[in-house]
């Protein structure tokens, strides 16, 4: 790794651990295997005990993000509103579970605990948008939307004649 | 002193004692299980919890000093109550495959479940899922149930400081495992097995030979060879109830024959013949001033440690196999020409209180024209099993003698078990060859005992050989920080990698007396100190074996046969 992200912080101080797994992560997107190890030695831990507190926080990822991220609201007012029937939905549209990311890299599905916007409950964040109210019947038409663009961009890239 | 009152019992206790052991002294039970001796307590698993007048919630017994005047109720309904609510948690979430498991008969929650009169499953749930890891050659890992006391992460981290595993995830995911869930045979695991040895289920196991051994056995047309290490015969007897410290080496072998094997031979042969092999290479290291100092490689789990962490050193690590590999080299080899059996024919069974041989009999390094020599690995555990099975009742078995050639051996051969053992064995021929005189004192004291790090100077004709012993592998690293940086004065360096050396070895038999580690090593000391010969190169069928077969120590055969090379396996590591 870029020397640059360690040398920011003393050698054999466990202390900045968390720092360091911080700066990696934003410039990585995840937090890569050949890091976490390089980063072990650095602080003088061992590799599973930075692993472990890598998986111990959600902050951290251990895989790269999809290209979309879809956040489904877990919160009380979305809970009431159904919004575990919404996740459901989601899962078995891209198959996969909260957590994960589709093979394609396209979408990345995580559950958020209060989006804040319980108003227009259950929500549903992608990227920037919000879909609030959201039906399960919608899920296919919002997702169909997002590997559209992607099969556009595929057939039609941008910068090439 | 404090004086305190536990159950209306009046208790005078040192002050900074914990009200677990200040209960202990008056023959108090409390439960336990995240508790271990010695080290600073974590107050996780909630069983030792008592109650203590004026306090709100219940107390964690391991990890409360005792005040004065304090009054204690271990056995209070609410105390009874809340411990059995967590056995009846830790239940619901395992897999309840007693009838079995491994560890049947010998499982700390079972004993719990039976203590606290689980009759019932009150609560159902979801349960954790997992997949055992097999991929290791030594060992198995079944995170489905472990029940996160932490004990195996404790010594993997802070005793023995290899840090294979460790907690990952958080809540109801949290799971002792390896980086990104990996086996552990790509992860920094030495394969050592003290993580065995405090798990209170099975949820950490050797991997299993015995039905290896058995086909071989039954098989007509092989010769089926077993060798027993020094430390098998000093723990062995503790599986049927004899007092810590029994010499069972008669028994041993009388029930290895009726196991069906051929012949029974001792790895302390092969002790003897690693001494003379060791010593003639370390004089001549001193002699040319090179590669100093010196390690031992009897241990595998050492071996691998270096191979792993510090491959720019191995250098100094003697070139000689083990003895349980010397042994199986020499029985594919001389023994198989001497008794005209084709070497294809021979299966070597090595009984071994190390988990780390099993992984150590698989390295295709190890072994003579394209077969291992050593062909199977039994722990102590598994070889009392396989007692078990055949119907051999070990307290009534009559004594027997090991078979010969390969059966004779001294008392320098015995001490291989203990931390130090090799280094003393080692002294006295080294001291005996460089000085051509009889040594007066054979005990060498400086090298005895339970210390992480023991060093001593011992003057050998003239020149000051300076020697340490490192007793667990977590005591290594800062010997080997002096050698990188060119300052280590020592000549000859011990290294096992567990504490108290094969005695407390992995493979060993599983309970948590406090005393078992010292009695054995007085057992290994015993049989020593009554031995006729005592130096390795007494042993009159290694002279033998040299003057027929292997010619000179260190000579052309010998280095074949006996000695092998390692491999830097940080890189094999890092790229995984």
């Amino acid at each position: 790794m870029e020397n640059r992200i360690l040398k920011k912080y003393p050698p054999k101080d466990r202390s900045y651990l968390i720092p360091l797994l911080q700066d990696v992560q934003d410039e990585f997107g995840y937090l890569p295997e050949q890091q976490l190890k390089q980063i072990a030695e650095y602080v003088g831990m061992s590799f599973v005990a930075v692993y472990g507190v890598a998986t111990f926080y959600n902050q951290f990822r251990l895989t790269p993000l999809g290209k979309n991220v879809i956040r489904v609201c877990r919160g009380t007012a979305c809970h009431v509103k159904n919004s575990a029937n919404i996740l459901t939905a989601i899962e078995t549209e891209l198959g996969i579970k909260a957590g994960q990311t589709t093979r394609d890299k396209l979408f990345t599905l995580e559950t958020v605990a209060c989006i804040g916007a319980c108003s227009i409950a259950p929500v549903v964040n992608i990227n920037e948008e919000y879909y609030g109210r959201i039906t399960v019947k919608e899920i296919p038409k919002i997702l169909s939307k997002y590997k559209k663009e992607e099969k556009l961009k595929v057939e039609h890239p941008i910068g090439v004649e | 002193m404090v004086e305190l009152t536990i159950n209306n019992i009046k208790v005078k206790a040192e002050k900074g004692m914990t009200i677990l052991d200040a209960a202990k002294s008056v023959g108090i039970h409390i439960p336990t299980l995240c508790h271990m001796k010695d080290m600073f307590p974590t107050g996780a698993c909630r069983m030792c919890v008592v109650e203590v007048e004026g306090m709100r919630g219940l107390t964690p017994s391991c990890a409360y000093p005792v005040v004065e005047g304090m009054k204690v109720e271990t056995n209070s309904q609410r105390v009874r109550t809340a411990r059995k609510t967590i056995v009846e948690l830790l239940i619901e979430n395992h897999p309840q495959d007693c009838l079995i498991c491994v560890r049947n008969k010998n499982c700390e929650l079972q004993d719990l479940s039976e203590r606290y009169n689980v009759r019932e499953h009150r609560y159902v749930g979801e349960k954790k899922k997992h997949a055992i890891d097999i991929s290791s050659a030594s060992m198995e890992r079944d995170p489905a149930k472990c029940i996160l006391c932490g004990r195996c992460v404790r010594t993997c981290n802070e005793i023995q400081k290899v840090g294979a595993i460790d907690f990952t995830y958080r809540g109801f995911k949290s799971t002792v495992t390896t980086p990104f869930n990996k086996g552990l045979n790509v992860s920094d695991c030495i394969l050592c097995g003290q993580c065995i040895l405090v798990c209170p289920t099975a949820a950490l196991r050797e991997k299993s030979h015995s039905k290896e051994v058995i086909n071989a056995i039954k098989d007509k047309s092989k010769f089926v060879i077993a060798q027993v290490a020094p430390a098998v015969r000093a723990s062995i007897g503790e599986e049927y109830n004899l007092p810590l410290g029994t010499n069972a080496t008669g028994q041993l072998v009388t029930g290895l024959k009726r196991l069906g094997f051929k012949k029974v031979f001792d790895t302390n042969f092969a002790a003897d013949l690693t001494i003379i092999e060791e010593a003639t290479e370390l004089i001549s290291r001193v002699k040319n001033n090179s590669d100093l100092p010196m390690f031992t490689s009897c241990c595998p789990g050492w071996v691998k440690y270096i191979e792993q962490n510090r491959p720019h050193l191995l250098n100094h690590v003697s070139t000689c196999k083990s003895p349980h590999e010397m042994e199986g080299a020499v029985l594919k080899t001389y023994y198989a020409k001497k008794m005209g059996i084709d070497p294809k024919d021979i299966f070597v069974v090595s009984i071994m209180p190390c988990t780390v041989k099993k992984y150590e009999s698989d390295r295709p390094e190890l072994s003579e024209n394209h077969l291992q020599d050593v062909d199977a690995v039994l722990t102590t555990r598994e070889l009392v099993r396989m007692f078990k099975m055949f119907g051999i009742d070990f307290n009534d078995l009559p004594e027997d003698n090991f078979d010969n050639p390969l059966g004779e051996s001294t008392g320098a051969a015995a001490i291989f078990g203990t931390s130090g053992g090799v280094m003393e064995a080692a002294l006295r021929t080294a001291y005996e060859k460089l000085s051509n005189k009889e040594l007066d004192n054979l005990d060498f004291q400086q090298v005895r005992g339970l210390q992480g790090i023991k060093s001593a100077s011992i003057p050998i004709n003239g020149i000051e050989i300076n020697i340490a012993v490192v007793n667990g592998i977590g005591n290594v690293s800062p010997i080997l920080d002096e050698i990188e940086k060119g300052e280590s004065k020592y000549h000859f360096i011990e290294v096992m990698a567990c504490p108290g050396g094969c005695i407390n070895g992995g493979g060993q038999p599983i309970h948590q007396k406090p005393e078992k580690v010292k009695k054995r090593v007085q057992a290994l000391y015993e049989i020593d100190s009554k031995m006729k010969n005592r130096k390795s190169h007494e042993n009159e069928s290694v002279k033998k074996l040299y003057k027929e077969f292997l010619g000179e120590p260190n000579g052309h055969i010998a280095h074949e046969i006996l000695h092998t090379h390692y491999i830097n396996r940080k890189n094999i590591l890092n790229n995984n």
